[in-house]
């Protein structure tokens, strides 16, 4: 593992449950992020996979400081976000990014495209002018877009050239890590291979790390050096990409892996296909999060919350089955 | 969306008169033939040109004081439109500031602008201009005054409608990533996403806005006199309604047609721009 970028320590994201209209009180907490360790290595990518609903895009709020923590502490370059002056966040704000799953929603329909990706230099005020427009030339080639299409509106442009627009934003600044909340996941097939490919090229050529959130394991695949399995609000499985697809421990891994389509269509499907849905997280199971869906639960699993630890080199996973 | 053949008559239509009244406005001193303050009392009570009595000298006939009554409605045109235009100009701007403020920011902000619309809101706008007009005395300040007074309230709520709508836009998440100001997210992505809603209000409000106005100067608490203005001249020719029909029927018919072409622009308007604000009924 390299140098982290950004790590994060036992975060906690708990919103609250308001009843009441004249005398309002809290009635509870829905703890979408709860208790999340993460490490961003630097140049490389950090696959994060759930269902919908498991805290995944709060995770990215955290990181991206639209939502305040609840608790634990977010370490950027070796400092704590807490600690940050003025200027501190002002440097964050430059050196993290993001792209966000729908282009429709990430792009302001009353911006020219190039004002849209020169948002973050002219905000920040170091680039002149010519600057500014030279840079928005380099991202927009990059991203392998025409440089005339700074004088156009996000409209005129399709799904896929929309989403490398968000992509060229991101990169305007030159950051050192972009959050890439579910950047595929509103496309189709032939657009997610080319815009894998550009991540990847992107990636080689400038040496930002990523953070790739994403709700299949097919995705993150392609990208990720490591990858985070999150269920309700914690990390059940971390390992590296191959040692995921060869080797998953959490019966929850597993089956995610056999919900993804296999290489070989005619190929049988093994392993449990999940069931239900997902547990309210205002009210999650006693015990281990993932025992009313799990296949091999045992007795203790509805008590014992197991912890998350190292059972193989490099591989983390919270199951009891493993300790 | 295309509009259809019909919609485009009207709003071609619509934006015909609204263009030959705003001429009218302008070049006001230019058009008419007369003096609209000066009167000849021999001249008095003239009816129009076209009645038994009348004359080529006095198209639309003579009021009380022997002025000419088309020249009267020509420079009436003036005060209807600059009220209308400069009223909406105040109200629609403070309106839309204060509405995206409570909408963009929530919170408290929100609650005190939202309580004070709900005050203006409560508060009856003749019994206001009366009041203010007591106090102040009447003049043209006053009503454009009053009427903004009134007037900033309608936008100030769909302002904050809209923001609401808009602030849970991603690129508003991303202007913040991007480390945009509050002021910055609020004038270059808020304003212009909520202005085509905004601008389609002000379409609509200008009739409104002419009543009103009129309807004050019915009462005395408008445009003082001798200036012309529409409301005024239909209150000064009520007490002979039945000797001299053209007094009030008049500037009356000018009102009328002024406010529908307004209104059915900005009709039109809504319809292309913004559907959803679609009035109940329509035309």
């Amino acid at each position: 593992m390299t140098e982290a970028v950004l790590e994060t320590k036992d975060i906690k994201k708990y919103f609250p449950v308001i009843k009441g209209i004249l005398f309002s009180k809290t009635t509870g907490w829905v703890k979408a992020v709860d208790g999340v360790d993460l490490y961003i290595g630097t140049g490389e990518t950090l696959g994060l996979v759930g269902e919908s609903g498991c805290g995944k895009t709060t995770i990215a709020k955290l990181l991206l400081m639209l939502e305040k923590l609840t608790d634990g502490s977010i370490i950027f370059r070796g400092r704590d976000l807490k600690e940050f002056t003025r200027e501190d966040v002002r440097q964050y704000r430059k050196s993290v990014q993001a792209v966000f799953q729908n282009p429709l929603s990430s792009l302001d329909p009353r911006m020219k495209v190039g004002s849209i990706i020169s948002e973050p230099l002219i905000v920040d005020r170091t680039l002149d002018r010519k600057g500014v427009k030279d840079r928005v030339t380099t991202v927009l080639e990059a991203v392998g877009l025409d440089p005339r299409s700074a004088k156009a509106y996000p409209q005129e442009f399709s799904g896929g050239q929309k989403q490398r627009i968000a992509i060229a934003r991101a990169l305007a600044s030159d950051p050192q890590l972009i959050i890439l909340d579910e950047p595929i996941s509103s496309q189709d097939v032939s657009i997610r291979a080319q815009l894998m490919n550009l991540l990847k090229d992107l990636q080689d050529s400038m040496g930002v790390s990523f953070l790739f959130i994403a709700h299949d394991l097919a995705t993150v695949r392609y990208l990720s050096d490591r990858i985070n399995v999150m269920y309700l609000g914690k990390i059940v499985e971390c390992t590296n990409r191959e040692d995921l697809y060869t080797n998953p421990l959490h019966p929850y891994t597993k089956a995610l892996l056999s919900a993804s389509l296999p290489h070989d269509p005619d190929s049988r499907r093994e392993g449990d296909v999940l069931s239900g849905e997902v547990p309210s997280p205002l009210n999650p199971p006693t015990g281990c999060r993932f025992h009313t869906r799990c296949s091999q639960a045992m007795p203790e699993c509805s008590q014992t919350d197991p912890v998350f630890k190292e059972v193989q080199p490099g591989h983390s996973v919270a199951c009891l089955l493993y300790q | 969306m295309q509009l259809s053949l019909s919609a485009k008559i009207i709003v071609v239509t619509g934006l015909v008169i609204i263009l030959v009244l705003a001429v009218i406005a302008i070049f006001a001193p230019l058009i008419a033939p007369y003096d609209p303050t000066i009167g000849e009392l021999s001249e008095r009570l003239k009816p129009p040109c076209w009645q038994e009595g009348g004359s080529r000298d006095h198209i639309l006939g003579t009021d009380t004081l022997g002025r000419d009554v088309l020249s009267r409605l020509i420079y009436g045109t003036r005060t209807s439109l600059t009220v209308a235009v400069i009223a909406i100009l105040i109200a629609g701007s403070i309106g839309s500031l204060l509405g995206i403020t409570a909408g963009y920011l929530g919170g408290w902000v929100d609650t005190v602008i939202m309580r004070l619309t709900d005050l203006a809101f409560s508060f009856p706008t003749i019994l206001l201009a009366l009041v203010l007009a007591f106090v102040l005395g009447p003049s043209f300040f006053n009503i454009i005054l009053v009427i903004s007074l009134v007037l900033w309230v309608e936008y100030a709520r769909m302002a904050r409608g809209e923001a609401l709508k808009i602030r849970g836009m991603d690129y508003v998440a991303l202007a913040q990533v991007a480390g945009c100001s509050k002021i910055r997210i609020m004038l270059r992505h808020i304003l212009p996403n909520v202005a085509s809603s905004l601008i389609v209000l002000a379409t609509l409000q200008v009739g409104m806005v002419i009543v009103l106005e009129s309807s004050l100067s019915f009462l005395g608490v408008g445009v003082p006199p001798p200036d012309p203005d529409w409301g005024s001249m239909v209150a000064g020719g009520r007490s002979y309604i039945f000797s001299a029909w053209w007094l009030s029927a008049v500037p009356g018919v000018a009102i009328v047609i002024t406010v529908l072409s307004f209104n059915l622009l900005g009709d039109t308007l809504t319809e292309y721009i913004n559907p959803s604000l679609r009035r109940q009924g329509g035309w």
